[in-house]
């Protein structure tokens, strides 16, 4: 199905801006992309509230920690693969462990980077910010979603991550759809199968179900936006219903949301259950539409995975 | 290169140009037909952003064919967006992420020395990437070290993504700063060839210590729109802007 497509990284940049202006305790930084990340924006308006800290994360996640030491709430931001990655130790011993106010919001994540390749694609850091105790983890479907997650993490006491994409994302939610950071919002109800995507995955999932409901399949979609904590409740509610489950997640598929969701089910009441996302494996260069097929991020694959989980359904 | 890509990273390609082409046609002792040759002299590019002017020197070497380089970042190609060891014949060290280059380059340069080999270790890097805090703490183990087989460019191009250096963070005094972490620097013109290859030459004589040579570049150099631009970092050139460029490169549009 052909959707309107937007921005998270300009509804980021809106956001900031709104806050800046709402809360003079609010302090941006960033590491030579601001222009892409588009924490400019906010550094053009509060030039004395935003410091770039240049091509050296791991000192801006420090910095971070002292400002939100001294009681400012901080915005830090890059792409996503620097933004955790290379400074995990910063991140989990200045930030995480002393529950500093850092909220760390990155764009250029998993593998719709395109033709900058495996070095700047992520499919990780959903996975270096869950494991992580104190963070809270953050994956909006889309660009209306992200204004409201980033206008919902000011006020969350802690640290949290953000994950935005680089390119447009399909819209599926509206300025008026309810968003709350621990509640999965359900997208469709069905009966036969319960589709959970996180990110851009959940576009992917609803254009999923659609297929199968010509199939003769009804779909429940989630929108797990929330990845930690997780919507135990809404999960479980759905999946005991429907009896199968599929995960949808640009994102290593070992280690992201369908890790969560099985550890869920598993302690509580397992179904079938089939994982969609990037294989173990880095990814490479290429236009982003090319990638979410080479990588199986269809919703061909969620469909067969879906039909897949129902057909061992009782077995 | 870009153009066919349709994105990629023109401006510090340019800045370096000169210099990896004096390298890979001058100064390297390297077989292209036999990229595992053990003797053969290291190209590190830290600043793996610069995968165009690279490959292109790759290519000009006779690594792969020169037709190969309209594939850059396209599926499936062994020219990505950024240096990959596994797919690129010649590429040493998978790059991208800044600031790492310069490890890797004593990682191999002690290795180097423990096997008694007297092959060199050439490390470009960019000058916002001196602003990573793991270029100095692999300077202080060079010295440490006495690597005196690392050279080590910086493409003193004066831009970063979002600015001046000075403005986004002020890496001078840089000279100083190397010295002071006890290497041997040599400050030269990095478009001017006689320099770049006596740099070079001088680098070989030091002895018990690593050799940074400075090179004041300008970022998109010889592409008059391109020199000194910040937008054309990481953008393509369109179909007319590059008629242009290789009309002032003097190549045939
Ligand atoms: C660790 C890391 N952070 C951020 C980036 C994104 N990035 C790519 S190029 C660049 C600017 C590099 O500046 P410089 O070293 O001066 O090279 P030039 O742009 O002059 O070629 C940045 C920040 C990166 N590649 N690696
Ligand atoms: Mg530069």
């Amino acid at each position: 199905m052909s959707r309107p497509l937007a921005s998270q990284r300009k509804e980021y940049g809106r956001a900031l801006v709104e806050i800046g202006q709402a809360r003079p305790d609010v302090v941006v930084l960033d590491a030579d992309l601001s222009t892409s990340t588009r924490t400019s924006d906010f550094a053009k308006k509060f030039p004395d509230r935003f410091f770039n800290c240049g091509i050296a994360e791991q000192n801006m996640m420090g910095t971070a920690a002292g400002l939100a030491a001294s009681g400012k709430t901080v915005f830090a931001s890059s792409f996503a693969v620097f933004a955790t990655g290379r400074c995990w130790d910063q991140v989990r011993q200045s930030i995480a462990y002393p529950k500093f106010n850092v909220k760390i919001v990155a764009s250029h994540a998993g593998i719709t980077v395109g033709g900058d390749g495996a070095s700047h694609q992520t499919a990780e850091d959903i996975a270096l910010m869950r494991t992580m105790p104190n963070m809270t983890v953050i994956v909006p479907a889309d660009a209306p979603e992200t204004y409201k997650a980033v206008k919902a993490v000011v006020d969350r006491p802690g640290p949290c991550y953000v994950r935005l994409g680089r390119v447009d994302f399909p819209v599926v939610t509206t300025a008026d759809s309810p968003f709350e950071i621990g509640k999965a919002a359900v997208m469709k109800e069905g009966e036969d199968v319960t589709l959970v995507g996180t990110g851009q995955m959940v576009a992917v999932c609803l254009d999923a179900a659609e297929e199968l409901r010509t199939r003769g399949v009804s779909a429940e979609v989630l929108n797990m936006s929330t990845i930690k904590p997780l919507d135990k409740a809404r999960l479980l509610s759905s999946t005991e219903r429907t009896g199968a489950v599929v995960t949808a997640e640009e994102h290593n598929v070992l280690t992201g949301l369908g890790s969560a969701v099985a550890t869920v089910l598993g302690e509580n009441h397992p179904v079938p259950m089939s994982c969609v996302g990037i294989p173990d494996t880095f990814g490479e260069s290429g236009e982003s539409e090319e990638l979410m097929v080479k990588y199986g991020l269809t919703s061909d694959m969620v469909v067969t995975a879906a039909e897949r989980a129902i057909r061992r359904k009782g077995k | 290169m870009t153009f066919a890509a349709g994105s990629g990273h023109p401006g510090g390609s340019l800045s370096y140009a000169d210099i990896v082409a004096a390298l890979y046609f001058k100064v390297l002792n390297h077989r292209p037909g036999q990229p595992a040759w053990e003797d053969r002299d290291r190209l590190v590019l830290s600043k793996g952003h610069a995968a165009p002017v690279y490959y292109a020197a790759l290519a000009e070497s006779g690594y792969f064919p020169v037709s190969e380089l309209v594939n850059l970042r396209k599926l499936g190609s062994m020219l990505q967006g950024h240096p990959s060891r596994s797919r690129t014949p010649g590429v040493e060290m998978s790059t991208g992420s800044l600031g790492q280059g310069l490890s890797v380059s004593n990682g191999i340069a002690l290795a180097a020395k423990l096997d008694r080999k007297d092959h060199r270790i050439y490390c470009l890097c960019g000058d916002g990437e001196m602003e990573s805090g793991q270029i100095w703490e692999a300077a202080m183990l060079a010295a440490h070290y006495k690597l005196d087989n690392v050279t080590t460019f910086v493409d003193r191009n004066r831009l970063q993504i979002d600015g001046p250096t000075e403005e986004v963070m002020s890496v001078e005094p840089l000279a100083k700063k190397w010295e002071g972490f006890g290497w041997h620097v040599i400050e030269i013109d990095g478009h001017d060839m006689r320099q770049i290859l006596d740099a070079c030459g001088a680098a070989r004589q030091v002895k018990g210590k690593p050799t940074v040579i400075i090179a004041h570049t300008v970022k998109g150099k010889g592409v008059s729109y391109m020199e000194n631009s910040i937008a054309f970092h990481g953008k393509a050139p369109n179909e007319q802007e590059l008629i242009q460029g290789l009309r002032e490169l003097g190549e045939d549009a």
